[in-house]
């Protein structure tokens, strides 16, 4: 493939403001002078606390809203606001909330992402059911066709929607919180699919998210959002070393772990204990012991040590000169807790 | 569990409600307090001289009433699934947005305010004769869609809109009532009638204005098709694939406002029908496109009508009882056993 064609930009934002008209006053201004792209083939998450305006940005970008200043190009043609028919060939949306009719084949559904190529009267050309037919393949749903959308999961329901974009046959395809609904499973079988189609539709991808990890996981590059800062703009790994996502989502109960890409709960902290032993079980054993308020170190703490036996499986706790040998952590945890309690009347 | 018809299933249902047609609308000119044999229709029908009471009850009273129901069932029922699919809302229909309240308010003022204001009323009443409601509830119905169709111009959401219109019915309610209180038994009386509804009214002449204007809407509906299917998946998802909502709202609501303004005018306010067909039409034809809904909604409320139609007039009596209770009475039923049957409201609008 020509490489010139393959670092295209499919998506650029020009000194794009992003805000509020008001009828009376000045115009309520959320962040300026926006300068974005998405190349082709890429997926591009968009993360920020509530709040940040990723909402306001997802629809300037999509026209649903006119920017304040500056303009949007897909494919250097100008996105003007509300100008839904010529958008409509451009991106293609996802979104969030869930569809309120029941009795549509999912067929049909993803037939309406064939509406701006349609005739007056919507009749689907052989083209048409041939790029239906695909979207249903990408998504993998071909054998859902003749089902009614309200006989699906979450999870289906939200690849029926992403068929819908991609029967759209835009350069760009925007979701907003495509996996604000599903479980776990689900969550990581959207982000894969997304990834794939990127990469082999060439499409630009930009969703809205605030699955962290996922995203860090999965993006090719990250748009940070916080409030009243310019977004930075990065692969996911250079925003981490950077310290950007950090201090983005720095908050006094939890904080980022740049270590294992993970948010840790802050605990109020009671006392030190010792823990002997560091693989997978030393691990778990911190966090339990985290959670129930323990300062866990490697360093000599008198009187309060735990020595992890990972051949058996089994936890030696020895408190003020006493050893007990635990097969479960929850049997030592519920003697750590009668300990403290005894402690407290002692006091 | 429910799956999709097949298109042969899809294809048979139509037919068989083309046909019901046909037989009602033969039944329907049979059918009556004078009994005319079934030969005897059809060769007056083909435009036999057969005996001229009976060619005049056929020709100028039964067929345009029959006529008629067509035109109510169809027009209603159609006005009814546009606005139960812009509002999202099933117990929208083609009454929301005010268009029989203002009706009833032009015929209020035109026969009950001539105590207020004596004269100008009684005047004009006496000068137009036979049209003189016709004009008045065209007139009323008018004046309450222009407001309420400005305000569909700066609203921009359907939920306002459908409380704006609930709250100018309530108000031109009040208006009526009082109306209602300060007139004379006869007045209240020839309005009251008028809030029956009745079919049999309609002449050929205004036949000739009726029948264009709500073919007219009717087609106007299928030009929408397209965009009311992807006004299903939400506002949001229609403007995504490329539609101005706005734009088809106004289209929806002019063609309701033409629909069921006239009918209402030349018919008075047929309830029921408008709300319940399309709710029937989706448990039938197990589906929210418009594709199958509206050809379903024509032939099932035309169905529908001539059935009530015959429903009124009761055999052995000269009387006929008023279309706008029959509906209800007999549609009413209908509609519970549908929606018990078949949880079709949950599955359109959940």
């Amino acid at each position: 493939m020509d490489t010139k064609k393959y670092f295209k930009d499919i998506l650029t934002t020009k000194q794009l403001s992003i805000g509020y008209k008001e009828s009376k006053g000045p115009d309520f201004c959320l962040l300026s002078d926006i300068n974005l792209t998405i190349r082709r083939g890429e997926l591009v998450c968009l993360l920020g606390p509530n709040g940040s305006g990723k909402s306001t940005l997802m629809r300037t970008i999509a026209g649903l809203q006119a920017p304040l200043a500056g303009y949007t190009l897909v494919e250097d043609i100008p996105i003007k606001e509300r100008n839904f028919k010529e958008i409509a060939r451009l991106l293609s949306i996802v979104l969030t909330e869930r569809l309120s009719v029941g009795n549509l084949s999912v067929y049909h559904i993803v037939s309406l992402g064939r509406h701006p190529y349609t005739s007056f009267m919507g009749r689907l050309s052989d083209k048409d059911v041939e790029i239906i037919q695909w979207a249903l393949e990408q998504v993998g749903l071909t054998g859902f066709a003749d089902k009614f959308i309200n006989q699906l999961s979450d999870g289906e329901r939200q690849r029926v929607m992403i068929a819908k974009a991609l029967a759209q046959d835009t350069p760009l395809i925007m979701l907003d919180e495509p996996t604000a609904h599903l479980d776990l499973p689900n969550r990581v079988e959207i982000m894969r699919l997304l990834r794939r189609l990127a990469q082999e539709t060439d499409k630009a991808i930009l969703l809205s998210t605030h699955e962290l990890d996922l995203a860090l996981q999965a993006a090719d590059r990250i748009w940070l959002m916080s409030k009243n800062e310019a977004i930075r703009v990065g692969v996911p790994e250079d925003l981490v070393l950077s310290g950007s996502i950090e201090k983005t989502f720095e908050n006094n109960s939890f904080n980022f772990d740049r270590k294992s890409g993970n948010f840790i709960m802050h605990y109020q902290k009671k006392a030190a204990i010792q823990v002997v032993g560091n693989d997978v079980m030393g691990f778990w054993t911190s966090r339990a012991l985290s959670r129930e308020g323990y300062q866990v170190t490697c360093e000599e703490v008198a009187d309060c040590k735990i020595i992890l036996d990972e051949v058996n499986r089994t936890w030696n706790l020895i408190l003020k000169g006493r050893h007990k040998t635990y097969t479960q952590m929850e049997a030592l945890i519920l003697d750590l807790r009668k300990h403290e309690t005894s402690k407290l009347t002692q006091n | 569990m429910l799956f999709r018809l097949k298109k042969n299933t899809k294809i048979l249902l139509f037919s068989v409600l083309f046909l019901c047609i046909l037989l009602f609308l033969i039944l329907d000119l049979i059918w009556g307090s004078v009994s005319i044999p079934v030969e005897k229709v059809f060769a007056i029908l083909m435009g036999e001289e057969v005996k001229t009471s009976w060619n005049y009850i056929i020709l100028n009273f039964r067929l345009p009433k029959a006529i008629t129901a067509i035109l109510v069932g169809a027009g209603l029922s159609v006005t009814g699934l546009l606005m139960q699919t812009l509002f999202r809302n099933p117990l929208a229909g083609p009454y929301v947005l005010g268009i029989s309240s203002g009706a009833s308010l032009g015929v209020a003022l035109m026969v009950m305010a001539s105590v207020i204001l004596p004269g100008v009323f009684g005047l004009v009443y006496a000068s137009l004769g036979s049209w003189a409601l016709v004009v008045a509830a065209i007139v009323g119905a008018s004046v309450i869609f222009f407001i309420v169709g400005m305000a569909s111009i700066r609203i921009s959401d359907s939920v306002s809109l459908l409380i704006i219109g609930i709250m100018f019915g309530s108000i031109t309610g009040a208006v009526v009532s009082i109306l209602q209180f300060f007139s004379t038994p006869e007045q209240l009386q020839s309005f009251i009638v008028w809030t029956f509804g009745s079919l049999s009214g309609v002449t050929w002449i205004e036949m000739r204005v009726m029948a264009p204007i709500v073919v007219a809407g009717i087609i106007m509906a299928v030009l929408l098709i397209k965009s009311l299917d992807a006004l299903l998946l939400g506002e949001n998802y229609a403007r995504g694939v490329g539609i101005s909502v706005n734009r088809i709202r106004i289209g929806v609501i002019i063609c309701t406002a033409l629909v069921a303004g006239t009918l209402t005018a030349f018919t008075g306010p047929v309830a029921f029908i408008g709300v319940a067909v399309p709710h029937i039409a989706r448990s039938i034809f197990r589906t929210a496109s418009h594709k199958v809904l509206l050809p379903a909604v024509i032939l099932i409320g035309a169905v529908l009508m001539l059935c009530c139609d015959m429903i009124s007039q009761l055999p052995g009596n000269q009387s006929t009882l008023p279309i706008n209770s029959v509906t209800a009475l007999f549609g009413g039923p209908v509609v519970i056993w549908v929606i018990i049957r078949s949880r079709n409201v949950k599955a359109s609008f959940s």
